[in-house]
């Protein structure tokens, strides 16, 4: 299903996490899944929070340069073969290539993993996952 | 070597008044011909006429880049085209470039002044001489070859680059003379280390080094690791290209060629003339071209002058060696840089806003000049996904290579990280003030 991503640019510094997670605290908003994509001297730092807005907010209000998104959550059975068969063969047989990729903190309902997704085409991905 | 002791040791009195005949002569000349000085004396209710001692020199209007910019290409020349052998050019402030045509005259003055500058750094017919200046539009490698061969000197055209061969080069064909940029100088040394060639065991003893600010520090390094004795020249695309002037073996300032070059220092902020002695704008007026003269050109380069003979026995006034920039203008590897050109690639690319600082590493022994330009990542800019980010980069880094001709490194930073400041931003710093 489709879901709110909030990434935020940030410099590759000791201290800079803790810049982008104390004003999410102090709204009290909570992290359901974080990734970072760094490079030699910054990093993209991608959350999925419980209140995107008033995280983009709080992140924005704090001089932060960001950005609110939508990619795709998915769930997967905590089996062998599940992520296998649950995500990557169907998106890849329909012809779509997964930008990135990363799990949430949290589990799902059940035996399950969550995980989200960023693909090239938001639209087609969002159906082959819904007919599986 | 004094080449021409009638012009370069000729008595004060007798210099002004050359000079004065001169300076009355192109006043007339620019007046009639160049639209744009008409203007500029009528301006100033100034006609040539009223020249009558070089006190006057200060009725009349000053030049400066803008008026280059602004004249582009040909609305300086006082010539008609077709009189026109040779066309310079050089990095203008807004990317528009700076024109530079020669007469036949002008390229024989050209010559002329450079073989005196050279003799004058004492290079004899009997050299080898290498020059790794920039051949093409940059006024260095042909404003050398030309004066070089003049002289009689054997020349290595060389141009820059291609080190390696440069140095099997330098020591197969015995060459005595350098020339080419400080910086380049200890780029040569470097890699002649690399090569296990050490350079003092070679036939090199001198270097003319110019076309970049270096300092008193530099010229120890350099004569010290390469066994040259390194001689310090000053010259500008606008006024002629190299020849302006140069240091005699005493090396106490750089000899003014006077009989072509009128001098003058000003206070940058008020425009008003300053005595010997006293720092300030170097202002030149020329007083032999023929193809584009130009009066009371701002350089923008600070220097003192020092009226005193040298010990030499030249009679010309002698410069400092520069100290430093009225304008924002930077010299990164022997390339004009400008702020405002970094500016106009930013304000290309859609999104950019113009929060920039320039931060340059300078020259360390074996490093040369670097460029790092920080640009504020702003949310119009900014993309969730690494490649785009990384495609920006490169994006502006091929743009900035592109316009400003030489390549500097991009830093993608935080917003607010550059400072904003009241009035003109501050867009240079130097690594160590970080």
């Amino acid at each position: 299903m489709r879901i709110k991503q909030v990434s935020v640019f940030v410099e590759n510094q000791p201290g800079r996490l803790v810049a982008i997670l104390e004003p999410l605290e102090k709204r009290g908003i909570s992290i359901r899944a974080l990734s970072i994509s760094e490079s030699a001297e910054f990093g993209i730092v991608r959350m999925i929070l419980d209140n995107a807005e008033e995280g983009l907010k709080a992140l924005r209000q704090a001089g932060f340069t960001t950005r609110m998104d939508w990619i795709l959550s998915a769930e997967i059975p905590d089996v062998s073969g599940g992520l296998l068969n649950s995500v990557a063969r169907p998106l890849a047989e329909a012809g779509i290539n997964l930008e990135y990729f990363y799990a949430y903190i949290e589990q799902a309902a059940g035996d399950k993993a969550m995980v989200v997704l960023k693909t090239d085409d938001l639209e087609k991905a969002e159906q082959v996952l819904k007919s599986l | 070597m004094i080449r021409d002791p009638e012009h370069e040791k000729m008595p004060r009195k007798e210099l002004e008044k050359l000079q004065l005949e001169r300076l009355q002569a192109k006043a007339r000349e620019v007046y009639e011909r160049v639209p744009f000085y008409r203007r500029a004396f009528k301006e100033r209710e100034v006609t040539p006429e009223d020249i009558r001692t070089l006190a006057d020199l200060t009725r009349l209007p000053f030049t400066t880049k803008l008026d280059f910019r602004d004249n582009y290409p040909y609305g300086l020349m006082a010539v008609p085209l077709e009189q026109i052998v040779r066309i310079h050019s050089s990095s203008g402030t807004t990317g528009k470039p700076i024109i530079v045509p020669y007469t036949h005259g002008d390229i024989d003055t050209w010559t002329e002044v450079m073989a005196r500058t050279l003799a004058t750094a004492g290079v004899t017919k009997d050299d080898v001489l290498q020059n790794a200046y920039g051949y093409g539009l940059f006024t260095g490698g042909l404003g050398f070859h030309y004066g070089a061969e003049r002289i009689g000197a054997s020349i290595v055209p060389t141009g820059g680059g291609n080190t390696k061969r440069q140095i099997l080069l330098l020591q197969d064909l015995g060459t005595t003379v350098i020339t080419c940029t400080p910086s380049y100088a200890l780029i040569i040394n470097e890699t002649a280390l690399e090569m296990g060639v050490d350079l003092r065991d070679t036939k090199l003893r001198l270097g003319v080094l110019g076309a970049e600010p270096w300092s008193e520090q530099m010229r120890e390094d350099i004569e010290e690791r390469t066994g040259i004795s390194a001689i310090n020249i000053y010259g500008l695309t606008e006024i002629i290209g190299p020849g302006v002037s140069v240091e005699c073996p005493h090396k106490c300032g750089l000899h003014i060629a006077e009989d072509h070059f009128l001098v003058e220092i000003i206070d940058p902020q008020t425009g008003e003339q300053l005595p010997y002695g006293e720092e300030g704008e170097l202002v030149i007026t020329t007083l032999t071209k023929e193809a584009q003269p130009v009066i009371r050109f701002r350089t923008r380069d600070i220097t003192s002058l020092n009226p005193e003979p040298c010990e030499c026995g030249r009679t010309g006034v002698r410069m400092s060696r520069i100290t430093g920039r009225s304008d924002d203008m930077l010299i990164v590897r022997g390339v004009n840089v400008f702020p405002s050109q970094i500016e106009s690639v930013l304000l290309d690319v859609e999104g950019v806003e113009p929060h920039y600082l320039i931060v340059v590493d300078r020259q360390h022994v074996f490093k040369t000049d670097e460029l790092e330009i920080w640009v504020e990542v702003s949310e119009d800019i900014f993309s969730d996904e690494m490649q785009k980010m990384e495609d920006l980069e490169k994006r502006l880094r091929s743009e900035m290579d592109s316009v400003l001709g030489i390549s500097a490194r991009i830093k993608l930073v935080e917003p607010k990280t550059i400072a904003r400041t009241e009035g003109k931003a501050k867009r240079v710093v130097d690594r160590s003030e970080l």
